[in-house]
């Protein structure tokens, strides 16, 4: 059996990759690609706990989880289209028109 | 050392490639396609932890529908070329250094935590059948269904959002 404290080890190492990606880069589709890694890494996390516990609730959890991304995904990447057609770029630092 | 370990450090160590190709990549292209492979890869390892159902769910909806539509937004615009910027500036420094806090905080509380459940749980019997679809469904059908169709409605939302954001004139 897989030790528990593996797989957490393992999704913290992810998060912080996402958090990383998510703070470092400037492109908004790479910065969105870092919000997926960070949901994945919280899937591990629920499924790691609901294979030590015997819990099925934790699977439940990760299927909300993937439905909510996939909501998400769309949204976003409509608001990432919109964005572009209204000011020609994708860099997060440029778009700060919502800031005063 | 089992196979199942040895299995679940490739797993490991290659999801963790993944991943930081996708944050480190020069094309976002090549983000997208490490990101695909790092999907598949969690699925491996979802498969070793028993969640046969949830591996093939992140492969169908991740692997599958979520990316298709990244490539199809990343075909749609212009993209140029960009690594990450070599030069950070404070705001970014400040990012990278809040990442690594969040790190060890992270990883210390990880190796604190012990089971105080794994001597007893269910038997390797009851764990062959551990994580099917028929569990989820008895779960999701009964315990949780008001968030099962909030869920529905979510999506619907999300459909009609996204139509309505990406339309040229609204």
């Amino acid at each position: 059996m897989i030790p528990v404290t593996a797989c957490l080890l393992l999704s913290a190492m992810l998060f912080c990759l996402g958090m990383l990606g998510f703070l470092l880069r400037k492109n908004a589709l790479i910065v969105f690609m870092s919000v997926e890694l960070m949901l994945n890494a919280a899937n591990l996390a629920f499924i790691g706990f609901a294979r030590v516990h015997g819990d099925i609730t934790g699977h439940v959890s990760v299927f909300f989880v993937i439905a909510v991304a996939a909501a998400e995904a769309a949204v976003g990447l409509a608001i990432i289209i919109a964005l572009y057609r209204n000011r020609k770029t994708l860099d997060v630092d440029e778009v700060r028109f919502m800031k005063h | 050392m089992s196979v199942e370990i040895i299995l679940f450090f490739v797993f490991s160590v290659c999801t963790l490639a993944g991943a930081s190709l996708v944050i480190f990549a020069k094309s976002p292209l090549t983000s997208a396609m490490s990101l695909v492979a790092t999907f598949f890869f969690l699925a491996g390892i979802y498969v070793l932890l028993f969640a046969h159902a949830i591996a093939a769910l992140q492969i169908m909806v991740y692997a599958g529908a979520v990316m298709v539509l990244f490539l199809l937004v990343i075909m749609l615009l212009p993209l140029k070329d960009a690594p990450p910027p070599l030069r950070l500036s404070p705001a970014r420094w400040i990012g990278a250094l809040s990442s690594a806090t969040v790190l060890s905080i992270l990883i210390y509380a990880s190796l604190q935590w012990h089971n105080s459940l794994e001597t007893n749980t269910t038997g390797q019997n009851a764990l062959m059948y551990f994580g099917n679809l028929e569990d989820i469904g008895i779960s999701i059908y009964t315990q949780w269904l008001f968030p099962f169709e909030a869920l529905s409605l979510l999506l619907l939302a999300a459909i009609l959002g996204a139509v309505v954001i990406a339309k040229k004139r609204i």
